[in-house]
């Protein structure tokens, strides 16, 4: 077993009893087996020794656990890494950034403490995962939908926290949320919010409470542990429909993104989509060089019109009353004619509530607020797992392009990383700006993960030189990335320590994470 | 360092050609089934949205919905479970503890024939 540092192994061992104490003994994990769960299934270190690994985890069933864990752990400067369901797979599953680290797991803390159907909106445990709400939901037969993100076992707490996004109108998970229940690093409780005033009937209606509004700081943060978490959520609408926008030439991306800002920042477009450079996504051209990295413009043009493709595609989905929602369409079609030899398509269109019948015929349903895993399958049936990278670029056809260049440019001069699927898909998944995901494999390989970590850590450079940074990232990148958000000498890292030393001056709290570390950690880690 | 997840599989398969079985009840086979739609359905449950059983499809394992499979073994489903395979992670005992765990696998063997259980 690894300890923490600085921690001894009798303090360790007391501090193990006092655990057991607050949260009974078989919430305590310390053998090898049980530890070994903690461990990242996706990690890039695969039979390295820079595998972080847990000395322990400890599961407490609700807040005043998690309180006295606080305390026990403060007491002997053990570090805790909290996890909701710890299933944050491809940013670093359950495992801690730092190895000797304690698990602090969540997943028992799984209730469901309201959903309300006529504000439309729920509060819910860090347990509680996107399937255990929606079957609540369907067994309720409540008007509400979820927003899954793309793997459907992961927490609502979690993924808001980490900034996670979807598919329908609700898609920013951390801006659909409502009000926080947080245990801070001396065993306080505090509620944002509403939640500040006792008796509160608005706790979940009205984000900002009075004076400073602190949840932001909550995220992707290791300043407290969020126990409590309001989300709104979707009334069910009345029906969806898809249409498909395509355009000939690769200069057409000026115009389409400039009219799907358009709509998008106007709320006509409401839901997640993503650019396609058509060829790219073609399977059965993956072996043909003309449409690959190299091809020509002229070629890959001329190849998008024989097989009557657009060289660039976009489907736009539209949610609300079904008349509405046509006339959304026909409006988004009449905006996009201005671009010379644009083609449409109607997609699919549904009205709900759908019966499992329907629902069984649909290939992927989370843009329907239906959770799912169908997204595992996207690194073939032989994937050891994968990590993205996933920067912010500007909604507009100019970083598109430049991107979509400088980033082809990159794998030509190093390389595509072992396994890497081709595409370079380019989502909404938020606001007024594109984000890029790109799947990174991860390989039982010392040698090819060694190769794909110089490849990742050169991308976040190469992002950085073109003012693009990372939305979120894996553990095993968080200094990195920290690191290229540099402005004024570090100036918001220095700020982010400064809160850290004041709200957890014993540094227990998830050290390393978003490359904040404690005090006392800080210089071993620099 | 530890065994690899794969190592750990090969040689769970050959470990389990004599353990014997104590025949499940049906209570635990129901309650194997519960856990099972929570927990594995979603990967290994019929139809293409399933990423477990397109892998298993792919890789020409027959068939390919394990539920419909007669020749899985209680400690091979067990490593599966706490170990992972290709891209199927491990889970904890918070989400399955080895009580659900004996249950799963209960469920899952019900129909095998008495060679494929030895």
């Amino acid at each position: 077993m690894q300890l923490p540092p600085g921690v001894t192994s009798k303090d360790f061992s007391a501090a193990l009893e006092q655990f057991a104490n607050a949260v009974g003994k078989d919430w305590v994990f310390s053998s090898e087996a049980d530890v070994n769960l903690y461990r990242d299934s996706y990690t890039p270190f695969w039979h390295e020794e820079k595998e972080p690994i847990p000395s322990a985890a400890v599961a407490p069933d609700n807040v005043e656990q998690v309180q006295q864990v606080v305390r026990i752990a403060s007491q002997y400067k053990i570090p805790l890494w909290p996890i909701s369901t710890g299933k944050n797979l491809g940013y670093g599953g359950a495992a801690p950034r730092m190895s000797g680290t304690v698990v602090l797991d969540l997943k028992r803390m799984n209730r469901v403490l309201e959903v309300n159907e006529k504000n439309h909106y729920a509060l819910v445990e860090p347990g509680v995962s996107y399937f255990d709400l929606y079957h609540y939901i369907r067994e309720r037969n409540l008007k509400v939908w979820i927003d899954p993100p793309d793997p459907g076992w992961g927490s609502l707490v979690g993924n808001a926290l980490e900034r996670g996004g979807g598919y329908t109108p609700m898609r920013d998970h951390f801006d659909a949320h409502c009000g926080m229940e947080i245990v801070m690093a001396d065993g306080e409780v505090v509620r944002t919010g509403m939640g500040a005033l006792p008796n509160s009937q608005t706790w979940q209606q009205y984000k900002y409470g009075f004076g400073p509004y602190l949840d932001g700081i909550f995220s992707q943060s290791n300043f407290g542990i969020v126990t409590k978490m309001g989300f709104w959520l979707y009334p069910e609408p009345e029906a969806y429909l898809s249409g498909t926008v395509s355009v000939p030439l690769r200069d057409d991306i000026h115009k389409m993104v400039e009219v799907f800002a358009y709509l998008a920042n106007s709320g006509i477009v409401r839901g997640t989509t993503s650019v396609l450079k058509t060829s790219s996504f073609l399977q059965s051209d993956r072996g043909d060089t003309t449409v690959g990295l190299g091809g020509s413009t002229k070629s890959m043009e001329q190849y998008a019109a024989q097989k009557d493709l657009g060289y660039w595609s976009i489907d736009l989905p539209f949610y609300g009353a079904a008349n509405v929602i046509a006339a959304e369409w026909e409006y988004a079609k009449e905006k996009f004619s201005v671009i010379p030899g644009v083609k449409f398509r109607d997609g699919v269109s549904y009205r709900f509530p759908l019966d499992p019948q329907q629902l069984a015929k649909i290939a992927n349903p989370v843009p329907l607020g239906v959770p799912s895993l169908t997204t595992f399958s996207i690194g073939g049936p032989r994937s050891q797992g994968h990590i993205w990278f996933s920067p912010i670029i500007p909604m507009t056809g100019e970083a598109v392009l430049q991107a979509q260049d400088v980033f082809e440019q990159a794998y030509r001069d190093m390389g595509s990383p072992s396994a890497a699927p081709p595409g370079f898909p380019i989502w909404s998944f938020f606001s007024r700006a594109f984000v890029i995901i790109y799947f990174m494999p991860i390989e039982h390989d010392v040698e090819k993960n060694r190769r794909n970590r110089e490849i990742f850590r050169q991308l976040i450079k190469i992002a950085a030189q073109h003012g693009w940074g990372e939305y979120r990232t894996h553990t095993a990148y968080m200094d990195d990335i920290m690191n290229a958000y540099s402005f004024n000498n570090h100036a918001l890292l220095r700020l982010d320590e400064t809160l850290k030393d004041a709200l957890d001056p014993n540094g227990i709290l998830a050290p390393g994470k978003s490359g904040v570390w404690p005090k006392r950690m800080r210089k071993a880690n620099a | 360092m530890t065994i690899s997840r794969a190592l750990f599989l090969v040689a769970l398969g050959m470990a389990l050609g004599t353990q014997a079985l104590a025949a499940p009840n049906e209570s635990q086979i129901e309650r194997g089934h519960h856990v099972y739609q929570k927990w594995c359905y979603p990967c290994h449950g019929p139809g293409t949205d399933k990423p477990g059983t397109n892998a298993m499809a792919a890789q020409g394992l027959k068939p390919a919905v394990l539920e419909e499979r007669t020749d899985l073994t209680p400690a091979a489903i067990k490593g599966y479970v706490r170990h992972g395979i290709y891209f199927m992670p491990t889970f904890r005992k918070t989400e399955i503890s080895d009580a659900d765990l004996d249950a799963i696998a209960a469920y899952l063997t019900r129909s095998n024939k008495p060679a494929a259980t030895k």
